[in-house]
């Protein structure tokens, strides 16, 4: 799907050629050291981010020019590494937006308050709350979304993506700041979610989760992928211990503190 | 009966300006809900103002023409320098529309074969009546409270929350934001025609940035949550100044300090709905 992408920002190389294949169902993982270029990946994929050099594809299409909500309408949603949830809402409402570009009235049908135009919102709101069930936040709907924890407004941020009826979901670090048990309850709902029939992509710091869930993985260093394939052989590879599993257990402490400090430095 | 013809002849200018003056909080209050604090709407008011009375006065139009053309003209022009200027965002697009302001005061007042120059325009045929306007502001309010509880008032909500998560929604940011600025424009020309219309005359520095800073105040003192808000505190710096003649000389300063003070403790706005059903909340538990 990535095809020879490279993006510069003035002399710094962050991404060199690189290529993905994210295949169509199941959960795609692309893991890496922080600063190797992931989040730019996904910046690059949704449009935020115009490509120095190769195509981005999606089901055959270039995705070279257009808008972020045209990338959206044409099927990949996206969830954000710092939550971006609009908190001021309720969890329906936050929901509901996600669905803006399939409510099929216009201007005159919203005047007119027509039939149609009540099916329509109506219509929104069961997919909202039945949505927000999937993640199981329904019983929270009409909350205001600043008011949930962490691990919640993540779910919400899921429920909001999956509103846009993508066939591409791209999840940048999922689990980030989240408890075990929450992690243990997001393995589940991605699962169900990958098992609705929708593609999964997911950037991951936390190894245990991707490795959980992922049935390919890619492994990006330096804006290079240095290796691919499944969990075992991405496991056992030397080139991915040295750049970034051997690192980690040795230097468990430091990284965290890294982790931590590069949470801005991608987006 | 005698009384309410008295009160009525004596205050109706009152009234009727409260009513353009929602109209104006109301339009400003729809590019502020959108997160832009966009401030050309005192000079949308004066090209409404300005088309529409010299239609009339000129070209003999009737009432329901110049309403019409007083409101195409300012959404005209919106839409045209909207297209550059709607790129930028927070104080920097504040700047940009009060300078396109000053540009349509200065072209006014040059324009003296048109607009009469600063003498301004005299003998406008006074053809607004009371319920043009009650009208009018009835029409407003039933359009933008439908526009809120559709799918654009939640795009709306959500460019002012967060801009690049609206737009990863599907919602094309900036068509949305034209749409709130033409719309707020043709909103602040149909109160600039109704106005024309009432007062006889009309000159220049009536739509300078003195007008624009009371627009914004109505607006942000009677809160942008929603649209009893923008009318709220449209009636308070309508009917405070009129309220406070006791004061004499003092009136100003009165009047000054009630505003500072409101904004102070009440800085979202009078009209906060989620204040208000906090309120009452605890006034349930504690009963």
């Amino acid at each position: 799907m990535l095809d020879g992408v490279s993006r510069h920002f003035g002399g710094l190389k962050v991404l060199q050629e690189v290529h993905l294949d994210v295949p169509k169902g199941g959960i795609f993982g692309l893991i890496g050291p922080n600063g190797a270029g992931k989040t730019t990946v996904f910046n690059l994929t949704t449009g935020l981010l115009p490509v120095t050099a190769g195509t981005i594809r999606f089901e055959g299409n270039d995705l070279a020019g257009m808008k972020p909500h045209e990338i959206t309408r044409a099927g990949i949603a996206r969830t954000f590494q710092n939550i971006r949830v609009f908190k001021e809402m309720s969890l329906l409402e936050n929901v509901m937006v996600g669905m803006h570009a399939k409510l099929g009235y216009g201007a005159f049908g919203l005047l007119a308050a027509s039939r149609f135009f009540q099916r329509e919102e109506r219509r929104a709101r069961d997919r909202a709350r039945e949505l927000l069930s999937w993640v199981k936040l329904d019983h929270k709907a009409s909350d205001i979304a600043d008011n949930l924890s962490y691990g919640e407004q993540r779910k919400l941020e899921l429920a909001r993506a999956l509103a846009t009826d993508p066939r591409l979901l791209l999840l940048d670090e999922p689990v980030a700041g989240m408890n075990s048990t929450e992690k243990t309850d997001l393995m589940v709902e991605i699962r169900n979610i990958s098992a609705r029939g929708y593609t999964v992509f997911m950037i991951e710091h936390d190894m245990r989760f991707v490795m959980g869930l992922c049935e390919h993985i890619a492994v990006l260093n330096f804006g290079r992928i240095i290796a691919r394939g499944g969990p075992d052989e991405i496991r056992n590879d030397p080139q991915v211990i040295e750049a970034y599993l051997g690192r980690e257990e040795d230097e468990a402490g430091t990284n965290e503190a890294n982790e931590i400090a590069g949470e801005r430095a991608p987006q | 009966m005698d009384s309410l013809v008295n009160f009525w002849s004596v205050y109706s200018n009152l009234v009727l300006s409260l009513g353009t003056n929602a109209l104006l909080a109301l339009s400003i209050g729809l590019t502020l809900s959108c997160g832009m604090l966009a401030m050309a709407n005192a000079a949308f008011m004066g090209i409404g103002a300005y088309t529409s009375a010299i239609l009339t006065m000129n070209y003999g139009a009737s009432f329901p023409v110049a309403i019409a053309a007083g409101m195409a003209a300012p959404a005209l022009t919106a839409f045209i320098i909207g297209k550059p200027t709607l790129r930028l965002s927070g104080v920097y697009l504040a700047m940009a529309t009060l300078a396109f302001g000053e540009v349509v005061r200065i072209v006014i007042l040059n324009a003296e074969s048109l607009t009469g120059g600063a003498l301004g325009l005299n003998g406008i045929p006074p053809t607004t009546r009371w319920w043009h306007v009650l009208l009018a502001v009835v029409l407003v309010l039933l359009v933008l409270w439908r526009l809120r509880r559709s799918k654009v008032g939640r795009a709306f909500e959500a460019i002012k929350e967060d801009e690049t998560a609206a737009g990863l929604m599907g919602i094309d940011v900036g068509a949305h934001k034209m749409l709130a600025f033409v719309l707020g424009g043709a909103i602040a020309g149909l109160a600039g025609t109704l106005n024309a219309h009432l007062t006889f005359f009309i000159g220049p520095n009536e739509f300078g940035f003195d007008r624009g800073v009371d627009i914004l105040t109505m607006a942000v003192l009677g809160g942008i949550n929603g649209l009893a808000g923008p009318v709220l505190g449209a009636a308070i710096l309508t009917i405070l100044p009129e309220s406070l003649r006791a004061f004499g000389d003092f009136r100003l300063v009165v009047n000054g300090v009630i505003l500072v003070l409101i904004v102070l403790f009440l800085p979202k706005g009078i009209w906060d709905p989620a204040r208000i059903r906090h309120w009452f909340g605890h006034k349930a538990v504690s009963a």
